[in-house]
């Protein structure tokens, strides 16, 4: 019989046992994400669909505004997939921060009756925007065979840049989802971030019409660098990376990453007694 | 073989009164007034002041062992700490202080069916709530089939809980729970729920988790179950072990500790749960027109309880029980059940409640108390007295203590026919 495993308990505990306890914990990741898709579509007429219908709506306005009206360039693509290979990501990272944000929220009851890391809820809250993003990817596939477009070897990276839009999903995520915790104000925080976001990430246009001097400011906003990922790595070639930008926003990606979980472990100890 | 497989030490909970008292929780407005406020304190008068920070420990240098198969029961009043030591044990916050020691997987039920979603069916739902309660997917197919023949709902499994009765809910989700097999169990109370029959299958199942040599912790205000089913109690009063002995030793001592409660006076007494906005002050009870003795009732004859409260307003109710020696409930008397006798528009700040025959065996009956206005519960105390029947005459039949067996005695006659 094999020994059963050891655990001591007392204030401050051990990194190592949290790790080891989120792998022990992996099938909850699946089974939280899977419970809220399965949720989310029960008794809706259409299900699935209403993840595809957001998008591509999304997507006609602002090629109709962006494209047809204010005729900006497509950086030699056609334009819906332009907006499309921007609003994937975008979609993504703000689907991501409104359903991790109210995770523990929404979970409240579980975290004050049972244990299990709490890093499980919010993270599954990103991977069921992350379904979202495969669904809508479809619509993409759609586009490029309805414009005949045939992507460059670019393409092959896009695994990096999906790597990189989660890692900025859940550093924000994290630290949202935390504060909401103990500042309830952050509830109607998030939908402002995600709305103002929409309007200085570029969704709609391509971040090549901002003016060179401004460029290295403008990727400050870390969602710039990982949309210019997406549309070097889908659109190829006339699009071109800005590199110092870029390095910037990889840097703040991971800034917020690595702060958000130490956040969230530090705020953790907490949740049961607060939330 | 024994060997201590849980080890407490010296554990304590300290909480920030604030932090769990009515405001569950702050906004940054207050966050920042109250930071702002206490940077210019600190300027201005150099000195710490924790004046709206008290602290209050739920728990206070604890420290038990207990060995592998132990079944221990959990005793004690309304805010002794039991909940706070569970949830401690079950990982689910932090101590202050101290530390344990566990072996084994640890498997805690603080609530009976955490985490159901109501819209998912009872199939889905025993997958979600076996993760969460650390139980693999493997292991829930395998156990799939017991646990459906155990919550005897198979009829509904591809139903969305929110259309099961509460017992099936219940069921379903003890069955989950049951089929857990850790080292360690801890349960509270939930065994409170579910029909009398399903009580007992549950206390079995719990029993024979014992005799495969899991180890339990079971925190009950039942004290009949807990000699049927812990092998040692230990009672905790605000915040510390009081015991940690046999069974029949902390029944005792828990008995007369609610005996003790019961002297205190009441307006002093914080064992209290509720809004607070109307509270208990003094309770009476005695038979009426028999010369004034307080405290003390006779079987067969009238009594009259009589609640003194701090105020009274429209909508208020009372509800109050009484249990038998064993903590199990004998009678409820509840305002809210009104009859066309009853009191029509409250004025005062006394309610009366009359019996016209107290059908009570002699012995000695715990009185709770709740009071409550439109719904909401104002204030409840356990234990707010502890009443003597003395034995008495029935309707012409002496009743007395020896002639006595269960805790009522109907009016009845006998004949030959």
């Amino acid at each position: 019989m094999p020994s059963p495993p050891e655990l001591i308990i007392e204030a401050g505990r051990s990194e190592h046992q949290y790790w080891r306890d989120i792998w022990r914990y992996r099938e909850l990741f699946y089974f939280l994400a899977w419970r809220d898709i399965l949720v989310r579509y029960k008794q809706t007429a259409i299900g699935i669909v209403w993840a595809l219908i957001r998008p591509l709506l999304t997507m006609v306005v602002f090629t109709v505004i962006f494209g047809k009206i204010a005729k900006l360039p497509a950086d030699g693509a056609p334009y819906p997939i332009l907006v499309f290979a921007a609003m994937l990501p975008w979609q993504f990272f703000a689907n991501s921060l409104t359903e991790s944000s109210n995770s523990l929220i929404n979970n409240s009851n579980l975290i004050a009756k049972v244990y299990f890391p709490r890093l499980i809820v919010p993270s599954s809250a990103v991977v069921v925007s992350f379904v979202d993003f495969l669904v809508s990817g479809m619509i993409l596939l759609g586009l490029m065979a309805w414009y005949d477009f045939v992507p460059s070897w670019r393409i092959l990276t896009l695994p990096l840049w999906i790597a990189i839009a989660f890692a900025a999903s859940l550093g924000v995520g994290l630290w949202l989802a935390s504060l909401n915790v103990q500042y309830r104000d952050f509830r109607y925080i998030v939908p402002f971030i995600v709305q103002f976001g929409l309007y200085i990430s570029p969704v709609g246009f391509s971040s090549s019409i901002v003016p060179q001097q401004w460029q290295f400011l403008y990727s400050l906003n870390p969602m710039v660098g990982v949309i210019d990922g997406f549309r070097w790595a889908i659109i190829g070639g006339e699009s071109s990376l800005y590199l110092p930008g870029f390095l910037l926003s990889i840097g703040l990606v991971t800034l917020f990453l690595i702060s958000g979980i130490w956040f969230f472990r530090k705020m953790e100890r907490t949740f049961a007694d607060v939330i | 073989m024994s060997e201590a497989v849980i080890k407490v030490e010296n554990l304590g909970k300290r909480y920030v009164i604030g932090q769990q008292k009515q405001e569950k929780y702050s906004t940054l407005r207050d966050a920042i007034a109250s930071s702002t406020k206490s940077i210019i304190r600190n300027v201005t008068s150099r000195q710490k002041t924790n004046s709206n920070q008290a602290e209050f420990w739920a728990l206070k240098d604890i420290s038990f062992e207990i060995n592998q198969g132990d079944r221990i029961g959990i005793v004690g009043r309304n805010g002794a700490g039991k909940s706070t030591l569970l949830k401690i044990l079950s990982r689910i916050t932090e101590p202050t202080k101290g530390r344990i020691k566990l072996k084994g997987r640890v498997a805690s039920l603080l609530e009976v069916g955490t985490g159901f979603h109501p819209e998912l069916t009872g199939r889905e739902n025993i997958f979600l709530n076996g993760t969460i309660l650390g139980m693999t997917k493997l292991e829930i197919k395998q156990k799939f089939d017991e646990i459906v023949d155990f919550s005897e709902v198979e009829k509904f499994l591809d139903t969305p809980v929110k259309r099961y009765s509460s017992g099936m809910y219940v069921r379903l989700a003890f069955a989950i729970a049951a089929h857990l097999e850790p080292e360690i169990l801890i349960v509270d109370e939930v065994l409170a729920v579910g029909d009398a029959q399903f009580q007992k299958k549950c206390l079995g199942k719990m029993k024979d988790a014992g005799k495969e040599g899991r180890t339990i912790l079971f925190v009950t205000h039942n004290m009949a179950v807990l000699p049927n089913l812990c092998s040692r109690g230990i009672l905790l009063n605000r915040g510390y072990i009081a015991v940690d002995d046999t069974v029949s030793e902390v029944v005792n001592t828990y008995l007369n500790l609610l005996e003790k409660a019961s002297l205190e006076d009441l307006a002093t007494r914080t064992d209290r749960r509720g809004k607070g906005k109307i509270r208990l002050t003094n309770v009476e009870f005695f038979v009426p027109d028999n010369s004034g003795v307080k405290n003390t009732l006779v079987t067969g004859l009238p009594a009259k309880f009589i609640f003194h409260l701090s105020q009274i307003k429209p909508g208020l109710y009372c509800v109050f029980t009484l249990y038998n020696q064993y903590n199990q409930p004998v009678a409820n008397f509840n305002s809210m059940i009104h009859s066309q006798n009853d009191w029509q528009n409250p004025t005062g700040t006394k309610i009366s409640c009359d019996i016209e025959e107290l059908l009570l065996v002699p012995g000695r009956y715990q009185l709770n108390v709740g009071i409550g206005c439109n719904q909401e519960m104002q204030d409840h105390i356990e234990a707010v007295a502890i009443i003597t029947v003395e034995p008495g005459i029935l309707r012409g039949r002496a009743i007395t203590k020896n002639s006595s067996y269960g805790s009522v005695c109907l009016p009845h006659i006998w004949n030959f026919t």
